[in-house]
């Protein structure tokens, strides 16, 4: 079972009180209706799946029910941050490039 | 290749069975095939053999990373049904249904085909009406698939708690009397068997870490742990890892990897006889021929490639199955264990040419493509041998998420194993 850290209980809580909510930084367009179909697949359907790491999004639903993003490394489960709604994808190239 | 037979059998025992030849050859890898197929499970095994058996394309590599059938092949419950509700889904299940039945005797090995029922429990109102409605469909399909009361589902399923005051109440149940398992090691091993024999070279501990392409981008090769290989037709069936590999040849596909854990109890004497699936409460159980009860889960709810998953799943679903069978709250788990599974939008699997020349996919099935081995194997196979679909893959295309052309069986089922 994961551990996560919520940024705004700003406490590491058990993960049954979080649900997952997809692929963050996801922006839905403004202008929905005039996409194209090959751009709407690609908002829509289209998600990066990688294997390592990982920006998500987690509702801390039993807990302060608020959604913050995390980055996670997807071949060992392991949280390397967790950040408020609104702030920029942290820059985790240095460790990206140490795996 | 030696037949297995009886007589076989027998010769061996007198011999102190010092003659079983090895099963499949592990060759070297060559500079260059007609066809590599990317994945050492069920499917990707399944295609070389039905490539070199039924389309004489016997060149053919089959590039596994680990060892045969270690990935979910190796790693599922083994259920195995045809009552999906779309007429896309009836095709291609009820294909793979009617090759599970022969496919022991085409194989010349035992895959342990056991038709001992699959029966699904409705906990509610909503339950009821959907598998009534799938039952009908299924009708018009021509798979079977019945309603039960839930008397009839306990006289079925003996040690099923049908107690009006259970947690989860059953209402009822659908039983597709042909559906059942099989044993997943000998899918794989039965035909790595048969595809060896025919000249298909099967190559394990090689990991492709590139797709080459020309300059027409058209598939020329891959390349891997063990050295570059040459192809014009490179078939993806890689399960949970498609989109890495479909990432190396720039295609982007709609799929999301995430854990699906099941696990073992000690074995015991024969106390179940069918499969009972509950959808609802997550909670899949069958007995082994060795004697264990064999339980799958739901998913885990993030993406992930790590092969394990949160204890939390296991526990709800151990709750479920000894609110539904009080018999087995005092047995003892022995093993649980991951897997990697590739789900797609629709819960329906990508069986296709790509938009790259020389590159196919069969990916996105998820947590329900065991069952569909033989079908979904046969039926790549044509694909890439002829590079067109089969007219019972030709729905399940990778433009389907552009078109709309949806084969949803998430909206229809939920889950699916
Ligand atoms: C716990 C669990 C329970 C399940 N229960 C059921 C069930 O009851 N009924 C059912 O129908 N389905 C079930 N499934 C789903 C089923 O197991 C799969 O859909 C099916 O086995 C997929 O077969 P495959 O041959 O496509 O994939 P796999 O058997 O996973 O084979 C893919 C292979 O590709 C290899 N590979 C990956 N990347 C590379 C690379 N870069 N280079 C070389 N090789 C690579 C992997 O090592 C793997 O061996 C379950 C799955 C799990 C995990
Ligand atoms: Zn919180």
């Amino acid at each position: 079972m994961l551990l996560i850290h919520c940024p705004y209980c700003e406490e590491e809580r058990p993960e049954p009180e979080f649900r997952h909510a997809g692929e963050a930084h996801i922006a839905r367009a403004e202008n929905i209706t005039e996409l194209s179909d090959e751009e709407f697949e690609r908002h829509f359907f289209i998600r990066s799946n990688p294997k390592g790491i990982a920006f998500e999004r987690w509702r801390h639903m039993h807990g302060c029910a608020r959604f913050f993003n995390a980055a996670r490394d997807t071949l060992s489960d392991k949280f390397l941050v967790t950040y408020k709604i609104g702030t920029p994808k942290p820059d985790l190239s240095g460790e990206i490039r140490r795996k | 290749m030696r037949k297995y037979s009886v007589f076989a059998i027998a010769r061996e025992a007198l011999r102190g069975n010092t003659g079983w030849p090895e099963q499949w050859g592990s060759p070297e890898p060559k500079k260059s095939y007609d066809v590599i197929i990317i994945g050492g499970g069920g499917h990707g095994l399944g295609a070389a053999y039905y490539l070199a058996k039924e389309h004489g394309i016997t060149n053919v590599a089959v590039l596994e990373k680990g060892w045969l059938g270690g990935g979910n092949t190796g790693r599922n419950t083994t259920i195995i049904r045809s009552n999906y509700l779309y007429d896309e889904s009836a095709g291609l299940y009820n294909h793979a249904l009617r090759l599970w039945g022969g496919l022991s005797q085409d194989l010349n090995y035992n895959v342990m085909y056991s038709a001992r029922g699959v029966m699904m429990l409705a906990h509610n109102v909503h339950d009821v009406q959907v598998f009534k409605r799938h039952i009908h469909a299924n009708r018009l399909n021509g798979v079977e698939n019945e309603w039960l009361t839930p008397e009839q589902a306990k006289e079925y399923c003996p040690p099923l708690n049908i107690s009006k005051d259970a947690r989860y109440p059953v209402m009822g149940a659908a039983l597709q009397r042909r559906g059942g398992t099989a044993r997943h090691d000998a899918v794989a091993w039965g035909y790595a068997r048969g595809a060896s024999d025919r000249g298909v070279d099967i190559i394990q501990n090689c990991e492709v870490t590139g797709i080459r392409r020309g300059r027409d981008g058209a598939v020329t090769g891959v390349e891997t742990t063990r050295g570059p290989i040459n192809a014009s037709k490179v078939g993806v069936s890689a399960a949970g890892h498609s989109s890495v590999l479909m990432q190396m040849a720039d295609v982007q596909v709609p799929l999301e990897s995430f854990p699906l854990q099941a696990l073992v109890s000690e074995p015991v004497k024969p106390v179940f006889p069918c499969v009972v699936m509950s959808n609802t409460v997550h909670a899949y159980i069958s007995q082994s021929d060795k004697g264990e009860l064999v339980i799958g889960a739901g998913t885990d709810q993030y993406t992930s490639y790590s092969q394990t998953g949160s204890l939390a799943i296991l526990q709800h679903t151990l709750d479920a199955i000894c609110e539904l069978y009080p018999m087995f709250t005092r047995m003892k788990m022995m093993r649980s264990w991951g897997g990697v599974v590739d789900v797609t939008p629709d819960r329906s699997p990508i069986l296709a040419k790509t938009p790259v020349k020389g590159l196919y996919v069969n990916c996105g099935w998820g947590t329900g493509g065991f069952k569909a081995t033989p079908g979904s194997a046969h039926v790549f196979a044509h694909t890439i041998a002829r590079d067109e679909p089969h007219p019972i893959n030709a729905p399940y295309t990778l433009e389907r998420f552009r078109t709309g052309r949806l084969i949803d069986e998430a909206a229809a089922a939920a889950v699916a194993h």
